[in-house]
């Protein structure tokens, strides 16, 4: 997209689907990210949390090729096949559920793997409807149906769950876990919230100030919500988070 | 402003509490009726109430005329204009004045809003393009149309070219100030989202830039269907024997109130006629906006 900004290399088979070295990114000369240094397997669910302002959304816009002022001194190798999933679904108001999903995708076949990814998230029968006469939680289906229907060999979503509601944020995480598993792309989840980052994710990062400063792989088996693991896992996070004494 | 509208909150739910528990309502000055919350605004006018301002205007003026307060001379009664506005229509000579006025005003608006249209896109989706256009339209938009009639004149002459070109030239006007707003105010997440899905640029303009800043060419649209009639009666009475212009300028003359009133008329209709068409349209071709009221 932005090949000068952000060089794209398609990896080899055996290599990390993700690759950052020493990325790094500043605001008006305040460093707001890294040096980062990460490697992301093919098919790997990683969760990202960290508090509010830390980088998390810098990082993952780093990844995504979304920011164009992103330091040249680092190397970033992602495939150029990903999806981006946003905290607001993002549709756009003129055009129809089908066409927001299918929007940008160039295949023969493209309407028929949009009816098939609508039907995926439930939303059979709402092809024509406008975005706007959806509710949030189905206006972010449609998103997730979007980001989805290109089968991306990276899915970067960025707190994509935090404007809805505890119950439909809870069916969205089985919906996601269901649908990743057809195509097993790797994954990238920003999060504030720990127990989601457990949930879904084999390996959680913590990063502070930039930094990643815990890297932890999640091996519970699923599924993880009445895990006996789960809350020694979750005060070891929250721990990382600066949170020692959760009620 | 926030805690204003939290005090009106709390007055509004306290009178209905004060209703249940048998407590004299004193402390609210002047409850409405019964349980009821008072209606901040005013509510929606039912259909066609809007017509009533314009109607006893009518009925109030053909009264004047009947008692002999309002001379014809100084103006002709409503009853009188409908009657000589008909004997005109049979003639065919409305027809004609009509056609000859309609032309202008149109082509000038086709030409305007094509002119307008360009310009907002050159300006809108370029930083060279608004460097050197905005700053001219905003300085053509401070100058009267009517201040170019002079200059018009002597570069194009007195024929149908000149009347044409200054109605374009104040149509364009409205139609790209909106245009080039709404441009210049896509929703940055789009344009994020568009990246993100590796929209090349022309699929860009075609789906996301054009769409958006659809609304704001609509509010352009209604603006210029008025203004591309305003400059026409001043225009008319150059160098022409037809249209309305025309028409009213010779009334004048002879001092014919009821072909004037007639004048007015068409004026007056033919700009509401058009403003609701261009609604009919805009309702149409925005209807995805029809979910958000609802
Ligand atoms: N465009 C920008 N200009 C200046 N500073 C920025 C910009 N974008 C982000 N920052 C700064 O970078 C830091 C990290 O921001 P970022 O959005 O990555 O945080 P985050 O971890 O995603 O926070 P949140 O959980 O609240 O979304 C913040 O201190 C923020 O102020
Ligand atoms: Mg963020």
């Amino acid at each position: 997209m932005n090949a000068s900004a952000h060089p794209l290399h398609l990896p080899k088979a055996d290599a990390p689907a993700v690759s950052l070295r020493d990325v790094t990114r500043r605001f008006s000369g305040r460093s707001v990210l890294g040096p980062v240094s990460l490697d992301f397997a093919a098919g790997e669910f990683v969760a990202l949390i960290g508090k509010s302002g830390s980088g998390k959304s810098t990082l993952l816009r780093a990844i995504a090729g979304l920011d164009d002022g992103v330091e040249g001194d680092g190397t970033l190798t992602v495939p150029a096949d990903r999806s981006v999933l946003f905290q607001d679904s993002r549709l756009l108001p003129w055009k129809s559920v089908l066409q927001n999903v299918v929007f940008g995708l160039h295949a023969a076949d493209s309407n028929a793997r949009g009816r098939q990814a609508l039907a995926d998230v439930g939303l059979s029968g709402r092809e024509d409807a406008w975005p706007n006469a959806l509710s949030g939680g189905e206006q972010q289906r449609v998103a997730l149906a979007r980001s989805l229907v290109r089968q991306p060999r990276l899915l970067l979503a960025d707190e994509p769950f935090g404007a809805l509601d505890a119950l439909t944020r809870i069916r969205m995480h089985d919906l996601l876990f269901r649908l990743i598993r057809q195509h097993r792309p790797t994954v990238l989840l920003v999060t504030h919230d720990v127990d989601e980052a457990i949930k879904l994710a084999d390996r959680v990062l913590v990063i502070d100030e930039g930094r990643i400063t815990l890297d932890q792989p999640v091996s519970l088996a699923h599924p993880r919500a009445r895990h006996p693991g789960f809350a020694a896992l979750r005060g070891e996070l929250l721990a990382a988070l600066g949170v020692t004494d959760p009620i | 402003m926030s805690d204003q509208s939290h005090a009106l909150i709390a007055t509004a739910y306290s009178v209905p509490f004060a209703a249940i528990a048998g407590v004299p309502a004193q402390a609210h000055p002047a409850p409405p009726a019964q349980g009821k919350l008072p209606k901040l605004a005013p509510g929606r006018l039912p259909t066609g109430a809007i017509l009533l301002g314009p109607v006893a205007l009518v009925v109030l003026w053909e009264l004047a005329s009947l008692t002999g307060w309002l001379s014809p001379k100084f103006l002709a009664a409503p009853s009188t204009a409908v009657f000589t506005g008909f004997e005109l229509l049979q003639s065919g000579t409305l027809a004609d004045h009509f056609l000859a006025s309609a032309g202008r005003a149109y082509l000038g608006l086709g030409i305007g809003v094509a002119i307008g249209l360009l310009l907002a896109l050159a300006s809108g989706l370029s930083r060279i393009g608004e460097a050197s256009i905005d700053g001219l339209v905003q300085i053509k938009r401070a100058i009267p149309t009517l201040a170019l009639i002079p200059l018009a004149i002597l570069w194009l002459g007195i024929g149908e070219g000149m009347k044409v070109a200054l109605i374009a030239s104040s149509v364009f006007v409205p139609i790209y100030i909106n245009t080039h707003a709404a441009l210049r105010g896509i929703d940055i997440r789009h344009v994020e989202l568009a990246r993100s899905v590796g929209l090349t640029r022309s699929a860009f303009l075609r789906e996301v830039a054009l769409p958006g800043a659809l609304p704001g060419f609509f509010t352009g649209l209604r603006l210029a269907v008025t203004t591309c009639w305003t400059a026409l009666v001043v225009l008319e009475q150059i160098n022409t024997s037809q249209g309305i212009g025309y028409l009213m300028n010779r009334a004048r003359d002879y001092g014919q109130t009821d072909i004037i009133v007639v004048g007015l008329a068409i004026y007056a209709v033919l700009g509401l006629g058009s403003d609701f068409a261009v609604r009919f349209w805009e309702r149409k071709t925005l209807s995805y906006r029809k979910a958000l009221a609802s």
